[in-house]
């Protein structure tokens, strides 16, 4: 494999990367959904809340799409493979960003059909489903999934479907692996905690920050064990690993060899825990400390980088088959053609000036945090 | 193979189901974008406070509809991996890259805009809302321009080759992907099928507040603005129609045909402005084509051909062949009949097993052997899943009358606006209540118009996911019938309940006009 090709699979693998970790901090908007409920005890809190995700819910929803697309665009046999065979399990995620989807913009409307309560419910279902299956989900780049790929396929006149999964459960099996839950768990105990650090940046009430404050104590404590808990398992797990002929075989520990093989990955992962740790205890002590949703923002998105390389990088397949280890995705055996990833690497120069743009409206937007006043004004609100 | 075809038909229910629901709201979303933009253009302007009261007014349903049109995307493009997995890989390399760039240029810019178009009133300044508002509306435009670029593809397979090594096509040429004839019409004509949609909505509403004698100044304006964003859409609409059209015929004869119900084809062909299909009409009969029909002489080959006795290939001659055609590169060929067709994909489907197996004993020899035998054959790769003639038809009766309706329909928006319009600059509208009863009536008209162009498209290209490449039942998925009729049912029920609610919040908002502002 030619050295230009072999970079443009890793580059790509780094937007997937970047792209998974962005939508993994922004989940906070998930997070803050689940707490609705129990934050949410007057009609105004619960409306303060409500509008102050609301104004967010888009850049969650569009990190989703565009993760997929960007995951089609450049490694398709992913797409082909891992949405075709798992089935339910991408299902059930897109289900509960279907009904997120509309909730924001018709819950307080007259005329909505369901009434309110039902478009709170649908934003509690997506505020748990959506990050706990998510985590699931990217938990089966390291626990691996049953499916078979035989390109040869394509001239069986009768059969010609290449990818094939080898169980009828269809993704729903992965809800049985440990690790995957822990994954699982560990995303939405972190995007409950991000919740509440997003609403004590984002709201001006007492309130709220003091109860934000509560949640973000008691979240973190979950999420932390849990993800010690996830972080312990993968490292002491067995992996697999891309041989100099091309083949696979298993390697014990293989995650934990990757941390000290690319020691700047693992900077990374201890830099992204110091800052999630940081923007948690200083939230928790500080008594006006509003900024913890930056910290553990940028924190979150390098520790979840730095997980993607280690599912991804240093030869290592990153959606590996349990039944049939040369079927396994790797970035080489799975990537878009050069000729695409070049294209697309001309058109993702673009992404800095999107962020640049997001960013310069989310501080325009973000200047006056919402207070109670606002939301008994006449102006739009859901 | 019943099994596979059980699954292909749920399958292409649900995809069906979910595009024709997502088209409901998309083209409304283009039209009032720009509506609703050019409002809030008089506002800056003008400095006047009614022109702000009518932007957000207007504004208000355009979120309504958003928010359900975002809702019923997000399905469509993951339904590509979950139902369409075999396409994903065979095409993924030239396929994905659309969606992409949608995500990356569209979708951001709509999520990002739409936050201050809504909740900015009194956080930024009144240039930067109107700058939001329009950015929001081009969003959408570009996001409708990647997603026709990839329809297109599907339609006019160009800007690549195949590689047996990995068993996929890939791209080689990206500008004749975005740049293709098809593209540049179907782009054209499906935003500005848009605009059309947003004109008979804003007309029609504000119709209505007409007849109720109420919101005067609101409803006078806004029919103005609706009317002219609406005929400028049908013009365009008309004239990329026809280049649609033009290219159809080039590059999808069989559709073209079916458009027209044409089984025996010639020079100098009509095109039926109106008429009933014999039910009993098959290819392999000789029953009459048409109980009753309304001919225009030589039309039909002037637009397909431009040429007045240009020669249009019917069913019969596509699937006989033997008449003088152009291949994909545009160079004259006699055509093949459908049979060739079909022994040629076979042999190529055949070259690439050899390939395949040659690859593996590394015999090179056999394997350079093997590819010019696919290359020679490649163009018709598709044609060796076929098992019979029939299965090369699409369904002539809803793509006839799909088209009719549309083209009808498109001729009647054309006199509407302008009569609207010309009505409205001498102020006696209101005066014509049967006139306003009609812009009401004419909202639904406005869906059924582009639902209809949707199944043209659809359903006029079928056998076909990929152009004589990959016919719809070999992109499949390997799944449970059960399980696609399961999730099929669920969208089905989600999405009817959604409309549901967004009609209701739709009809609320418009009865309170403009007093929740």
């Amino acid at each position: 494999m030619e050295l230009n090709e072999l970079f443009y699979q890793h580059y790509w693998w780094f937007l997937i990367s970047l792209l998974g970790a962005l939508l993994v901090f922004l989940l906070f908007v998930q997070g803050g959904q689940s707490l609705l409920a129990t934050m949410g005890k007057t009609e105004i809190e619960k409306s303060m809340m409500i509008n102050s995700l609301g104004r967010k819910w888009e850049f969650t929803f569009t990190t989703l799409v565009v993760f997929g697309g960007a995951f089609f665009a450049s490694f398709p046999l992913f797409y082909s493979t891992s949405f075709g065979g798992a089935y339910w399990l991408w299902m059930a995620i897109l289900f509960s960003f279907i009904i997120q989807a509309v909730s924001y913009e018709y819950r307080s409307k007259s005329g909505n059909f369901l009434g309110k309560k039902t478009y709170d419910a649908f934003l509690l279902i997506n505020g748990v489903v959506g990050p706990v299956l998510l985590g699931i989900a990217v938990g089966t780049f390291f626990t691996g999934a049953d499916f078979v790929v035989n390109k040869g396929n394509l001239t069986t006149a009768g059969s010609p479907v290449i990818s094939s999964w080898t169980n009828d459960w269809h993704g729903l099996e992965a809800l049985l692996d440990v690790r995957n839950l822990l994954l699982g768990f560990t995303v939405f105990f972190l995007a409950r905690t991000q919740g509440a650090l997003y609403f004590m940046n984002n709201i001006n009430d007492n309130d709220i920050f003091e109860k934000s404050r509560k949640q973000v104590l008691l979240n973190s404590i979950i999420f932390v064990l849990l993800f010690l808990s996830f972080v312990t398992a993968t490292l002491l797990a067995d992996g697999y690993e891309i041989g100099a002929s091309g083949a696979i075989y298993e390697r014990p520990y293989k995650y934990f060899y990757n941390f000290v093989e690319m020691p700047w990955v693992a900077v990374l992962f201890l830099a992204g825990v110091v800052l999630v740790l940081y923007a948690i205890i200083r939230s928790i002590f500080g008594q006006h400390f509003t900024r913890g949703i930056w910290f553990s923002g940028i924190g979150t998105i390098l520790v979840v980088l730095s997980l993607f390389f280690i599912a991804g990088y240093n030869h290592t397949p990153y959606y590996p088959s349990a039944v049939d280890m040369p079927s396994s995705l790797t970035i080489y055996n799975s990537s878009s053609s050069l000729f695409t990833l070049q294209t697309m690497s001309v058109v993702s120069l673009l992404i800095p000036f999107v962020l640049a743009y997001i960013f310069y409206v989310w501080r325009a937007m973000d200047k006056k945090p919402i207070t109670e006043q606002e939301m008994k004004s006449d102006e739009h609100k859901y | 193979m019943n099994d596979l075809f059980t699954l292909v038909d749920w399958s292409r229910a649900q995809f069906a189901l979910t595009a024709i629901y997502h088209w409901l709201f998309v083209p409304l979303t283009l039209g009032l974008g720009v509506i609703v933009g050019i409002m809030e253009t008089i506002y800056y302007r003008t400095g006047d406070e009614r022109w702000k009261t009518i932007t957000k007014y207007w504004m208000t349903l355009f979120g309504v509809n958003f928010a359900i049109g975002v809702a019923t995307g997000i399905i469509l493009e993951f339904q590509f991996g979950t139902n369409w997995s075999n396409y994903s890989w065979f095409v993924g390399d030239i396929f994905g890259a659309p969606l992409a760039i949608e995500g990356i240029m569209a979708f951001f810019m709509e999520a990002t805009f739409i936050a201050v178009m809504f909740f900015g009133w009194n956080k930024v300044s009144k240039g930067f809302h109107l700058a939001s508002t329009w950015l929001t509306a081009i969003g959408a435009s570009i996001s409708a321009l990647w997603i026709l670029v990839a329809n297109s593809w599907m339609q006019y397979p160009v800007g690549m080759e195949f590689d047996p090594e990995t068993a996929r096509n890939v791209m080689d040429d990206f500008w004749a992907l975005v740049l293709s004839p098809v593209a540049v019409n179907k782009f054209f004509h499906a935003v500005s099928a848009g605009w059309v949609l947003g004109g008979v909505f804003v007309v029609g509403v504000s119709a209505w507040y007409l007849l109720k004698n109420r919101e005067n100044f609101l409803a006078q304006k806004s029919i103005r603005v609706g009317a002219w964003v609406g005929l400028v859409g049908t013009i365009v609409v008309a004239y990329t129609g026809d280049g649609s059209a033009y290219q159809v015929a080039d590059k999808q004869p069989m559709k073209l045909a079916a458009m027209e119900g044409v089984y025996h084809g010639k020079e100098g062909q009509e095109l039926i402005a109106f008429g009933i299909l014999n039910p009993d009409k098959k290819f392999d009969n000789d029953e009459k084509e048409f109980l009753f029909d309304i001919p225009i002489p030589k039309l039909l080959s002037i637009l397909a051909t431009r040429e007045i006795d240009g020669f249009v290939p019917g069913i019969n001659d596509i699937i006989e062949g033997g008449y003088a055609d152009k291949n994909i590169k545009g160079e004259d060929i006699i055509a093949l009949s459908a049979q060739e067709k079909m022994e040629r994909g076979r042999l190529a489907i055949a070259a690439l097993a050899d390939f395949n197996t040659a690859r593996q004993n590394n015999d090179t020899t056999a394997m350079n052997e093997a590819r010019a035998r696919l290359d020679a054959n490649y163009e018709y790769f598709g044609y060796g899943y076929i098992d019979s003639v029939e299965q090369l038809i699409p369904h002539v009766p809803f793509v006839f009358y799909s088209f009719h309706i549309m083209i009808i329909l498109g001729g009647y928006f054309l006199l509407f606006f302008i009569l609207i319009l010309v009505l409205s600059y001498k102020e006696k509208l209101q005066r014509l209540k049967w006139l306003l009863w009609i812009a009401i009536l004419t909202i639904p008209l406005g869906y059924v118009c582009l639902e209809s162009g949707w199944i043209v498209a659809e359903m006029g290209r079928q056998p076909w996911v990929i152009q004589d490449i990959m016919p719809t039942f070999a992109a499949i998925s390997k799944i449970e019938v059960a399980s696609v009729q399961t999730t099929f049912w669920m969208f089905a029920a989600l999405f009817t309940v959604l409309l549901i609610a967004e009609v209701g919040i739709m009809l609320k908002q418009i009865k309170k006009g403009t007093e929740q502002n």
